[in-house]
């Protein structure tokens, strides 16, 4: 999901000490129904140009909305694991011209959205107002062809409409965020809460997930804010970061020399690293907002709100305490962060419940799975409790468990017995054990003198002469132990 | 003419006929395109007359008679509809340069009912641009003219639907109303027509003016056929969110019950007026009188608001127009005029493809929508709608109808208001209020002018109050006849 490009970062250096940086994040999420939000056009990444389509769609004269009320839900269900209010709502027009709008205008929620004040915590604890999170149309994708990419100067635009009216809904921070290392994290935590929800897929790289930067900076300590910019046009997490570090900076260096930060909407460009004028504030568009007359309001009983609250599966961060308190572990730490934002969390409950070392688990989960995720065969829960199991045991070593894993995550299967097996995996009896670390001390005086003497770094001489000569199946931790054992 | 329920007029008369196999569709509608092609030239009441597929779809109803199939309630009554309805690859031009080379894929929820029924469509008929007028002058193809004196204005904007019923070109017509466009053209041209309660008749397909304003209904020559068709078209539709929900009452169900012991308010600020012609007035005192004597109780009442409904209107139709009429931006269907750019080739095409009216009344709405000007404009004439609706509910406190007069005055001639636009829009003064309340009216024609020119009696009625509407409606049309007879 990271777009890499050249490191030449920050062409601005100011002395960014003293000051603070003010980010409020507004994120666009496409919600996974099955239809638009308006019409019954299939909802779909990926299908040939316009054929997603149909007169609702394409804003034809006559043809009049109707709302998707698994739409609403979604909405609700998101509004409700941010810990938002949900009220009464009504659409409003945003009037404005752009080839991407069929009917120029989009339906959007304005003064009155579904969703109202709520929270967002961050591992690790900071908690992130949310002001509104509103429902409301996509728009269709220009691509403009020649010229410098831009619609003015373009040879000739194309559009595909199969976007157009796709539900999204608009989640708006409170100002709350102080780093571009915070709004990463509110971005990843927010995501995967929207995950969780069912609404979303999450997929910041097929456009579901959309984030804008509201940045300001002031001095620290300050309590007023400075003036902001939106800078649009992040597509990673990474350009996210990125942008902020620019635009914090660039307003840093502006006002350190003495100089006034525009209000204005700014475009970030992946491949320079910097930030650009779109439009001033003097230059902003008049929406002329007013309320859709084709659309009724939107008042969800309290009722069907209960059920949906009802209905929402636990969210990430209770999720995290659960696996806190199943296995030991810091929830906030970065493994156990990683397995429930990877939804695999329910590997390590399952491990805890057939007596599996539940700090184990989220081990193997945060690394060997995590890495095997993409292509990856299902992986078996019971498959991967017992595998625990025999590693615990002491019948596979921590190496020959780990392959087994890799094993299992590649081809698949059910017996990590019968794969251990198959690759010849069969952990040393103690007995066994003790007798090779005796015969490599024997076959090395020297440097057992030397070991005994205190020169600990030949530790991992003799470990590699074990591993050899038992052809890995020796625990190497077991062989530590035993050398530190002899040397006594 | 007069009959049982469900036999007053020549549409239901032709109905019956075809279905008992007495009559034959395709000969009736014969008779009607004979009409239009020796008569129309004249008129011009048509955009397009659908000749071929009016024989096939006339002969398909008589083929259902002879296979002793239900044709429908309409069986082989031809109907014109006003060319903002929209017809499946059928010209619908709203009569403007901008949509003149457009094709609909779909045709309008009211269309498909009508082809259920047993309707036979024969044409398109002729408006003022967008339904924006009150004379039919304002068609990019040329005025509409009055059928019973050909120098004067058959009203608008469905000035085609009412003159096509007039002349004899067609029984039945549909037309829209946003603040009067059907009552006053056929209150001008001496038919009946009726817009019925907001969300009565699915608005789907009938392209776009004023959304919270608009409403389709039927022209006919008697009420009993003014009935009948809307009886066909009313009800609710899933794909129209403001399309109410419940059960329709019916239009035909007590026409011939008279008005004994209804109670009749004659409401002062739309009748003895300023600006209402005395000539007007008598006639509305005299349709009074006929009820008072056929047993209701008459009484004149007050709404006061009623007087602020123009200014009113001239803000949210505009407003509501400004955004509807947006999408006609040459990207993607109808006329486009080349530019430099995208925002040469918006304005070029909008410049060429609007007339005059038009663009005023964009420019007037948009300025009405725009920041820091839309809680005195728009807002404040919301807040007046609320107070029209409130007085009045007040009055049907009282009483079950309201009459009043339809137009300040009989028809005038082509082109006395073409260049004060005030005074035309002056012609609508006793028709918006009902649209701003989103209740139900109707127009009857009760006698002449000096002139010869037919004028028209309007009865008011609360929301969903159509059958009694209706049913008072049918007690003037006798009353009316009796007087003609009495001066015969």
């Amino acid at each position: 999901m990271s777009t890499e490009a050249p490191a030449t970062d920050a062409p601005l250096s100011p002395d960014p000490s003293g000051w603070e940086m003010v980010i409020g994040l507004e994120v666009h999420c496409e919600l996974r129904t099955a239809t638009k939000l308006f019409c019954g056009c299939r909802n779909e990444f990926g299908s040939p140009a316009n054929t997603n389509v149909c007169p609702v769609c394409l804003g034809l004269p006559g043809s009049l909305p109707v709302i998707n009320q698994m739409a609403v839900e979604y909405a609700m269900r998101i509004g409700l694991a941010l810990h938002c209010h949900v009220e009464p709502s009504i659409f409003h027009r945003k009037n404005y011209f752009y080839p991407d709008m069929p009917k120029d205008y989009q339906v959007s929620q304005y003064d009155q959205p579904i969703n109202l004040d709520g929270w967002l915590d961050l591992p690790g604890g900071t908690r992130i107002g949310i002001e509104r999170a509103h429902m409301e149309e996509d728009t269709g994708k220009t691509t403009h062809v020649g010229g410098g990419g831009r619609i003015h100067d373009a040879g000739y635009s194309l559009v595909d409409y199969n976007r157009a009216g796709v539900p999204l809904v608009e989640i708006v921070s409170r100002p709350d965020l102080r780093s571009s290392a915070d709004a990463r994290s509110y971005v990843d935590e927010l995501r995967s809460v929207l995950v969780a929800t069912g609404a979303s897929d999450g997929k910041m790289e097929e456009g579901s997930l959309r984030v804008d930067a509201n940045v300001s900076v002031r001095a620290a300590g300050s309590a007023e804010l400075g003036t902001r910019c939106e800078i649009k046009n992040m597509n990673s997490l990474r350009s996210l970061g990125r942008a902020i570090e620019y635009e914090a900076a660039r307003q840093i260096a502006l006002l350190s020399d003495g100089g006034r930060v525009v209000q204005e909407t700014r475009h970030w460009n992946e491949a320079e690293g910097t930030t650009r004028s779109m439009r001033s504030k003097e230059e902003a568009f008049d929406y002329r907002y007013f309320p859709e007359p084709d659309l009724v309001p939107l008042a969800p009983s309290a009722s069907w709100v209960a059920a949906v609250a009802y209905a929402l599966p636990p969210m990430p961060a209770e999720r995290r305490a659960r696996v806190a308190a199943a296995t030991g572990l810091d929830g906030d730490s970065d493994s156990v962060v990683t397995v429930v934002r990877l939804d695999l969390d329910s590997f390590v409950m399952a491990a805890v419940d057939v007596g599996a070392d539940g700090a184990l688990a989220v081990r193997r989960l945060a690394n060997e799975v995590a890495a095997h995720l993409d292509g990856a065969r299902p992986l078996d829960p019971d498959a991967f409790c017992r595998l625990l199991l025999l590693e615990s045991q002491g019948k596979l070593t921590t190496a020959q468990a780990r392959e087994v894993l890799r094993r299992l995550l590649s081809q698949g299967g059910s017996d990590p017995a019968a794969v251990a097996a198959a690759l010849g995996f069969e952990a040393m009896g103690a007995g066994d054990l003790g007798d090779a670390v005796d015969g490599v001390i024997a076959a090395n005086p020297a440097e057992w003198a030397r070991f005994a003497a205190g020169e600990d770094k030949l530790q991992g001489f003799f470990i590699g002469k074990v591993k050899a000569a038992t052809a890995g199946k020796a625990d190497l931790k077991a062989v530590s132990a035993l050398l530190r054992e002899r040397r006594a | 003419m007069s009959g049982p329920a469900g036999g007053r007029g020549p549409a239901v008369e032709l109905a019956a006929g075809v279905r008992s196999g007495e009559r034959r569709a395709i000969d009736a509608l014969e008779d009607y395109l004979v009409a239009i092609a020796e008569g129309d030239d004249q008129i011009h009441a048509f955009n397009h007359v659908m000749a071929e597929s009016a024989r096939a779809a006339a002969a398909a109803v008589d083929e259902a008679v002879a296979a002793e199939r239900d044709p429908g309630p309409l069986a082989g009554v031809p109907v014109a509809l006003k060319d903002n309805l929209c017809t499946r690859g059928v010209p619908t031009t709203c009569s403007s340069r901008i949509l003149d080379s457009w094709l609909p894929p779909y045709d309008a929820t009211v269309v498909t009912r009508l082809r259920h029924a047993g309707a036979v469509i024969v044409g398109k008929t002729n408006l003022d641009e967008f339904a924006m007028g009150s004379s039919t002058e304002n068609s990019a193809f040329g005025p509409t003219r009055n059928p019973r004196n050909l120098d004067r204005v058959p009203g608008g904007s469905s000035g085609g639907s009412a003159a096509a019923v007039a002349a004899g070109f067609a029984p039945l017509a549909l037309g829209s109303d946003t603040g009067g466009s059907i009552r006053q053209p056929a209150a001008l041209c001496g038919v009946v027509g009726a817009k019925p309660t907001y969300g009565l008749v699915s608005r789907y397909g009938l392209v776009a003016f004023a959304s919270s304003l608009d409403q389709i209904g039927p022209f006919g020559a008697t009420v009993g056929d003014a009935a009948a068709l809307l009886d066909v078209i009313s009800g609710h539709d899933h794909m129209d969110s403001t399309s109410l929900p419940s059960a329709p009452p019916s239009a035909a169900a007590r026409l011939s019950d008279g008005v004994e012991g209804l109670r009749v308010g004659v409401v002062t600020e739309l009748t003895a007026a300023e600006g209402i012609a005395a000539e007007v007035v008598a006639r509305v005192r005299q349709a009074a009188d006929a009820l008072a004597a056929a047993g209701a109780k008459v009484e004149d009442v007050s709404v006061p608001a009623a007087v602020y409904g123009l200014s009113a209107y001239y803000l949210i139709a505009p407003a509501e127009a400004s955004s509807n009429l947006a999408r006609y931006d040459g990207v993607r269907y109808g006329l486009r005029v080349p530019g430099a750019d995208i925002t040469e080739m918006y304005g070029q095409t909008r410049a060429a493809g609007f007339g005059a009216e038009v663009k005023r009344r964009i420019m007037l709405g948009t300025y009405a929508l725009s920041a820091g000007y839309y809680d005195a404009y728009y807002g404040q004439a919301q807040r007046v709608r609320t107070l029209i609706i409130r007085d009045f509910e007040a009055a049907y406190e009282t009483f079950d109808v309201l009459l009043s007069a339809t137009t300040p005055t009989t028809a005038f001639e082509i082109g006395a208001k073409t260049s004060d636009p005030l005074s035309m829009y002056l012609s609508d003064l006793c028709t918006i209020p009902s649209n701003l309340a989103g209740h139900p009216a109707i127009t009857v024609p009760f006698g002449t002018g000096t002139d010869g020119m037919p004028i028209g009696v309007q009865v008011l009625a609360p929301a969903l109050g159509e059958t009694v509407m209706f049913q008072v409606a049918a007690a003037i049309e006798d009353a009316a006849r009796a007087h003609e007879e009495a001066v015969r």
